[in-house]
């Protein structure tokens, strides 16, 4: 058999298989001209699905100011639309202070993880962390609202006695704890990304590693580190879930963290679900709280791309 | 982890060292470095093989060999950057100035102050000109503007780019050339006024014009500092040294006056290296 496959290679001319074998592919040829214009539509779909949600947004919240004036609605401090009050800051003072919460609790402890995933663990130490603090961002969030209603408050209560069951600080805490993750890992990207050569440059100048850390490679990955903390504070601004279930329904401008308060996707949610009739001003006004969050999350991207171009340290 | 691993490796040399610290002799007043018996495992593999070699001071020292002969790993052992791999082990001694680099007591933060290193590919920071000399002094506590202003002026003319530089100070050094980078480099490493300079290929990345003016600056730099230069270039390594050392294989071969080294070596395999017959 060995004999045969050698003689018939030997007889054989590629050149002339190729020929053959094209004359075959006429087909193929026309399906190579088609593939880029269906990959095109594909990426076409995210993008129409984008406009189409702008479009709804602007063209329902237009409806809403025509029976709610934008200024009362941005400057009115009690939302209780149920009895005719759309002033819109407490919503937005109540994702504020959420996101203020979650931020204190997931900046640090996602850049000290970054560090220690980048700097300090070892390949095998690495290899066993990682992916655990990605199973972080893989629960649900109707998950972490339980937790932090179940287990964080009753937890907090003992600090904090005349904490109510439902507060901003659970919940503000609890979003913190889901977007550790996010901090952590594309920090820790952005410093395992800095240039090996560069640490070495340190430490042949007698830097301990600390320094080489701080002075380095802290500075080096500054742009990916900021991009990473914006798209995770937009994360909190937009997370719902957790919010609804563990800060409450109260709409309420206050500071106090041990207070319940009410966010714009918690209330987005409680509009949605309840009876609300449609064409009703509440129906109408779940768009202007819709808009309005939609704007948020844009300034954050907007600034994190800015940030990202702007302190970027090339190497 | 790589601190546990560096413990370890500190202190099997140092079990070494009781057997070899009696019958070692002292470093006279014009070495920098004594190595005795040094051997090196990547794992377990063994890259050195008992080197012993004595660095003379002020003059410069090449080290020549074919690749993967263990050169960069000898250099990289000298300022224990070596151990930026975690599972390097090592036996026998270096003794910088008379104090064993492996001994616990040594701490390698100081070492490095005082022997600092060039590298291969030049290396800045992506910070600006200042900043990069700056950075040394700067980790070691000099704060003063003043001061950090003057540092940075002699060590930048101290390395020959201070005219090609000086009005450029606070821009960015990648927008420098390859050449007056590794020229930056140099600046950086000077700019801690260290005893001894290791440079690890460091014309291999660069072109002829450049590489003949970090050779100008190398011959320079000797008269204030000890330099031991790894170089893949034997040409280089007969203009610009005063010692060579021919690594094969993990051995030193022969070590001797850079003019007998190349006219009359002793060893087979220096002669057939120099002529060009292998590697």
């Amino acid at each position: 058999m060995d004999k045969g496959l050698q003689s018939d290679r030997n007889q054989l001319n590629v050149q002339e298989l190729i020929e053959n074998n094209k004359r075959k592919t006429s087909i193929g040829a026309k399906i190579e001209r088609v593939i880029p214009w269906f990959l095109l539509l594909c990426a076409i779909v995210s993008v129409l699905t984008t406009l189409g949600i702008l479009f709804t947004l602007l063209r329902e919240s237009i409806g809403f100011f025509s029976d709610v004036s934008i200024w009362d609605f941005y400057t009115g401090t009690e939302w209780s639309p149920w009895s005719g009050s759309y002033g819109v800051a407490p919503l937005i003072g109540g994702t504020l202070l959420i996101t203020l919460i979650a931020t204190i609790v997931a900046v640090p402890l996602g850049l000290m993880s970054a560090i220690f995933l980048s700097e300090y663990a070892s390949d095998k130490v690495r290899r066993i962390i990682k992916p655990v603090l990605e199973v972080l961002a893989g629960i649900p969030t109707v998950v972490y609202g339980y937790f932090a209603l179940t287990f964080i408050t009753p937890m907090f209560q003992g600090i904090i006695p005349d904490l109510g069951i439902f507060n901003a600080l659970s919940g503000g805490f609890v979003v913190g704890i889901m977007i550790i993750p996010m901090v952590a890992s594309l920090s820790e990207d952005a410093m395992n990304s800095v240039p090996n050569a560069l640490r070495e440059g340190a430490y042949g100048l007698g830097a301990t590693k600390l320094e080489v850390v701080f002075k380095v490679v802290l500075p080096a990955a500054f742009s990916g580190i900021v991009a990473s903390i914006v798209l995770a504070i937009s994360r909190a601004i937009g997370e719902t879930m957790i919010v609804t279930v563990a800060a409450g329904a109260t709409p309420n401008l206050t500071f106090n963290p041990t207070e319940s308060i009410q966010t714009m996707t918690a209330f987005i949610v409680q509009a949605a679900t309840g009876d609300t009739s449609f064409g009703s001003t509440i129906y109408y006004s779940l768009y202007a709280v819709g808009m309005t969050l939609f704007v948020f999350t844009l300034i954050m991207n907007l600034f994190a791309q800015y940030i990202s171009r702007k302190f970027r340290e090339e190497y | 982890m790589s601190k546990v691993m560096e413990k370890k490796n500190v202190e099997t040399s140092v079990e070494n060292n009781k057997v070899s610290a009696n019958t070692s002799k002292k470093a006279g007043d014009s070495s920098v470095f004594m190595v005795e018996n040094l051997n090196l495992w990547y794992g377990a593999d063994q890259a050195l093989y008992e080197v012993s070699m004595e660095v003379p001071e002020k003059k410069v020292t090449a080290i020549i060999g074919p690749s993967g002969c263990g050169k960069s790993t000898f250099l990289k052992t000298l300022n224990r950057m070596v151990e930026m791999v975690p599972i390097v082990k090592t036996s026998g001694e270096i003794k910088y100035r008379n104090e064993n680099i492996f001994n616990n007591k040594f701490q390698k933060e100081y070492l490095r102050t005082k022997v600092g290193m060039v590298f291969q590919k030049p290396n800045p920071f992506p910070k600006s000109v200042y900043d990069n000399v700056a950075y040394g002094p700067r980790i070691h506590g000099i704060k003063k503007k003043e001061v950090l202003d003057q540092i940075v002026e002699k060590s930048l003319k101290d390395a020959a780019i201070w005219d090609e530089v000086k009005d450029r100070l606070h821009e960015n050094a990648y927008g420098l050339s390859g050449g007056q980078q590794q020229r930056v480099c140099i600046a950086r490493a000077l700019a801690v006024e260290p005893d001894v300079i290791l440079m690890d290929e460091p014309t291999s990345a660069l072109d002829p014009i450049s590489t003949a003016k970090v050779e100008e600056l190398v011959q320079e730099l000797k008269k204030k500092y000890s330099i031991i230069i790894v170089t893949h270039n034997m040409q280089q390594a007969a203009r610009i040294s005063d010692k060579t050392a021919f690594f094969l294989n993990g051995e030193l071969v022969e070590f001797a006056d850079t003019n007998n080294l190349f006219q009359n070596p002793q060893d087979k395999r220096t002669e057939d290296y120099i002529t060009g017959r292998f590697g």
